[in-house]
């Protein structure tokens, strides 16, 4: 059941990915990274991660698309053609990549199973819960570190987009 | 019970798609969308390594990526609307005045 589910989800992932990069209207092509992103939230729930597969949908597919939808209609784009002149190689490029990556996962042997995060102790405690122990305890400083950001990219974003007023 | 290759294979996948539509496409939001997909693409290694090495610091680093890629969005598409006002275009064909 688990693997069928891991296929299926998968299958549209790359399929829709796909699509992204291939579609000539914006527009379809930020739906289909819609689709994506609801998929690898439903990835995110078969690895028993609750939280972040919630955070997916809400942050990726509530926020940043609709920033994405918003600017492509602002924009207001004619058609033109798709592909770079450079796209040759870059599609030769990225079977190299793809083939090295390949190799690296085919040969690499994992470590098993180290901490003490068992699915029944995850259970026991509550995926947020175990999640926001280890944010507001070890990572008390990097989580901090994460708001500036946001308040940097936020003032940045004001700053650049806004019209520069003559005076 | 899915072995960890699979999830690794299908995030090696979705990376390289990303790195194929920035390499090959001329409007600059599809290049910002393909780098959401290879954003993706390490999401789903960190939590698959959590569940798989059951620790749980994959999934509070995805949530650090998350951030990151809201902050990168934010700037991007404010750089994006600067330059349309300035240039009239996204085709980053003719944004080469930087270029050697």
């Amino acid at each position: 059941m688990a693997q069928l589910l891991f296929f299926y989800f998968g299958g549209v992932i790359v399929g829709t990915a796909t699509l992204v990069v291939t579609l000539r209207n914006p527009i379809y092509s930020a739906i289909s990274l819609l689709v994506t992103f609801f998929h690898v939230a439903g990835l995110f729930v078969l690895l028993n991660a609750e939280f972040i597969a919630a955070v997916q949908v809400l942050v990726y597919a509530g926020a940043i698309l609709v920033l994405y939808l918003f600017v492509v209609m602002l924009l207001n784009l004619r058609r033109e053609e798709r592909y770079h002149r450079q796209s040759l190689v870059g599609a030769l490029l990225g079977v190299v990549l793809l083939s090295e990556l390949a190799l690296i996962v085919s040969r690499s042997t994992f470590q098993s199973a180290i901490g003490p995060f068992t699915p029944a102790a995850l259970h026991a405690v509550g995926n947020t819960e175990a999640v926001g122990r280890a944010l507001f305890t070890t990572y008390l400083l990097p989580f901090e570190v994460a708001s500036l950001i946001l308040l940097v990219a936020m003032i940045g974003a004001i700053v650049l987009a806004k019209r520069v007023v003559q005076t | 019970m899915v072995p960890l290759s699979y999830y690794l294979t299908l995030s090696a996948v979705l990376f390289v798609i990303g790195v194929v539509g920035v390499l090959i496409r001329k409007n600059i939001i599809i290049i910002l969308l393909s780098i959401e997909l290879m954003l993706n693409a390490a999401n789903i290694n960190f939590v698959a390594f959590s569940h798989y090495l059951q620790d749980i610091t994959g999934q509070v680093f995805v949530f650090f990526v998350m951030t990151v890629a809201a902050a990168e969005v934010a700037v991007g598409l404010a750089i994006i609307i600067a330059l349309y006002r300035n240039r009239s275009t996204i085709n980053v064909e003719d944004i080469s005045l930087m270029k050697w």
